[in-house]
């Protein structure tokens, strides 16, 4: 089908995107690679009367601060997959956004679209929980640009339902770096490569100076309307069945494409599966042998 | 009802400077089929899962499907009329889809071409896993694929051995 008619708007800076959107008020939506928008578009599921393109904005950067990754609004996915910078300093970062779709859905989609799309069933979002992060945003409000910090806990409120204001634009995304003698691993299953996973776990594994692991979180997609954090160290650290702390956490709800009970057992099986990798890795930067 | 506002779009498409007068919400699919009559870039699902309007927008391939024509004013395009040569000699991509009967209907095959050509621009000789990695956001519904993968280790035999 061809998308309802709809007001294009082009900014050129951030202060003029924001105070578009503050006058637009609820009819408008913000476009940047449009992966997911366009197809709701096209089958007129979503028709918004003012379209704010923010490909323009200057917002295309990956830059380091405060122990942060902060990827701008417009980076595509296909660009943390390919830098060799963003696989140096975020390996985790740049593994998941492999999960992600297609390359050529890649090569258009961005990181913060898809965090601010908030889809459980996506990699990022369960990413940033992983790892605490949290989404830069901005508005005009009261004759100024106003800033503000979303922590990924107070973000993801229901499946593509966030936290963040119909007038709020969001500029950066922000993923911490991992702590010392972290590893990490990933893993998800689904029918079809690209396709949204049945299940998916992102996780990291903390071990001391002697390499015995001390922690272990991990996050779940596709298992719940938000993404699920776990603290995962009563079986990691501690004498807990891992198989069983993570499906006794779980309650995932049954959909045309698998049992509740389907997506438990996958979870907690992925789990178990990517822990070692995890745990290598941590040993690794710790360089104690394995 | 008033009238549709238009914004005027100026593309290269295939080497070839273009404007056109378009409504926001048209396509760049439709723009290329409809107001630029290049019919060889097709339309399947129009929501981005077949992949066969995949065209080659600034060196990078994208779903024509899921850009509006007005996001990409300026942009460098190329599309499945553009591969072969301008006395209608066939790309070593045309010809390894050709010889190696990479198609049957044909419908998919606009945008099999241009990412092939994208993948062996970036990795000359691509692994098998690589290939999977790169068309699996394509379907055909004719092949089972085989073939394709075969022509585009063909392809990549044709474009080492140059012209």
């Amino acid at each position: 089908m061809k998308p309802a008619s709809f007001v294009y708007h082009r900014p050129a800076d951030v202060t003029t995107a924001a105070r578009m959107l503050a006058e637009l008020g609820e009819d408008a939506k913000v476009l940047a690679g449009g992966q997911s928008l366009i197809p709701l578009m096209n089958f007129r599921l979503a028709a918004p009367e003012h379209l704010v393109d923010i490909n323009h904005l200057g917002l295309d950067t990956i830059t380091m601060d405060d122990g942060e990754m902060v990827v701008g609004a417009t980076v595509r996915h296909a660009r943390l997959l390919r830098d060799p910078d963003v696989a140096a300093v975020h390996p985790l970062v740049a593994e998941a956004t492999g999960w992600i779709a297609h390359a050529v859905i890649r090569n258009r989609g961005t990181v913060c679209g898809s965090l601010a799309h908030g889809d459980p069933a996506a990699e990022l979002p369960a990413v940033l929980a992983l790892l605490d992060g949290s989404l830069e945003v901005v508005a005009w409000r009261a004759g100024r640009l106003a800033t503000r910090r979303v922590a990924a806990a107070d973000l993801f409120v229901g499946p593509l339902e966030t936290s963040l204001d119909r007038d709020e634009l969001a500029v950066a995304a922000r993923f911490p770096l991992l702590g010392a003698r972290t590893g990490w691993a990933l893993d998800e299953l689904a029918r079809r490569k690209g396709d949204y996973a049945l299940a998916g776990v992102a996780l990291t594994v903390t071990v001391d100076p002697g390499g015995e692991p001390v922690a272990g979180r991990a996050a779940y997609l596709s298992c719940a309307p938000v993404p699920v954090v776990m603290d995962l160290s009563p079986a990691v650290a501690g004498g807990a069945d891992l198989y069983d702390l993570v499906a006794g956490a779980l309650d995932p709800t049954d959909d045309i494409h698998a049992t509740g009970a389907y997506r438990r057992h996958l979870a907690a099986t992925l789990t178990v599966r990517a822990v070692p990798t995890a745990l290598a890795r941590a040993r690794e930067t710790a360089e104690v042998p394995a | 009802m008033t009238a549709e506002p238009v914004h005027e779009v100026v593309l290269t498409v295939n080497g070839v400077a273009r404007a056109v007068r378009v409504p926001a919400r048209r396509l760049l699919s439709d723009v290329l089929r409809h107001d630029l009559r290049l019919t060889g870039t097709h339309v399947g699902c129009e929501h981005g899962v077949c992949g066969a309007c995949t065209v080659v927008v600034d060196g990078e391939p994208v779903r024509s499907c899921l850009t509006f024509a007005v996001m990409v004013d300026g942009a460098e395009v190329t599309t499945v009329e553009g591969l072969a040569g301008p006395d209608g000699d066939l790309s070593p991509v045309q010809q390894a889809f050709r010889e190696c009967h990479g198609l049957q209907c044909g419908f998919c095959t606009p945008g099999f071409l241009l990412l092939t050509r994208d993948l062996l621009a970036r990795d000359p000789d691509p692994s098998d896993d690589e290939i999977a990695e790169a068309l699996g956001g394509n379907l055909c519904r004719c092949t089972g694929y085989v073939n394709i993968v075969r022509s585009v280790r063909r392809a990549a035999e044709l474009a080492g051995e140059g012209p």
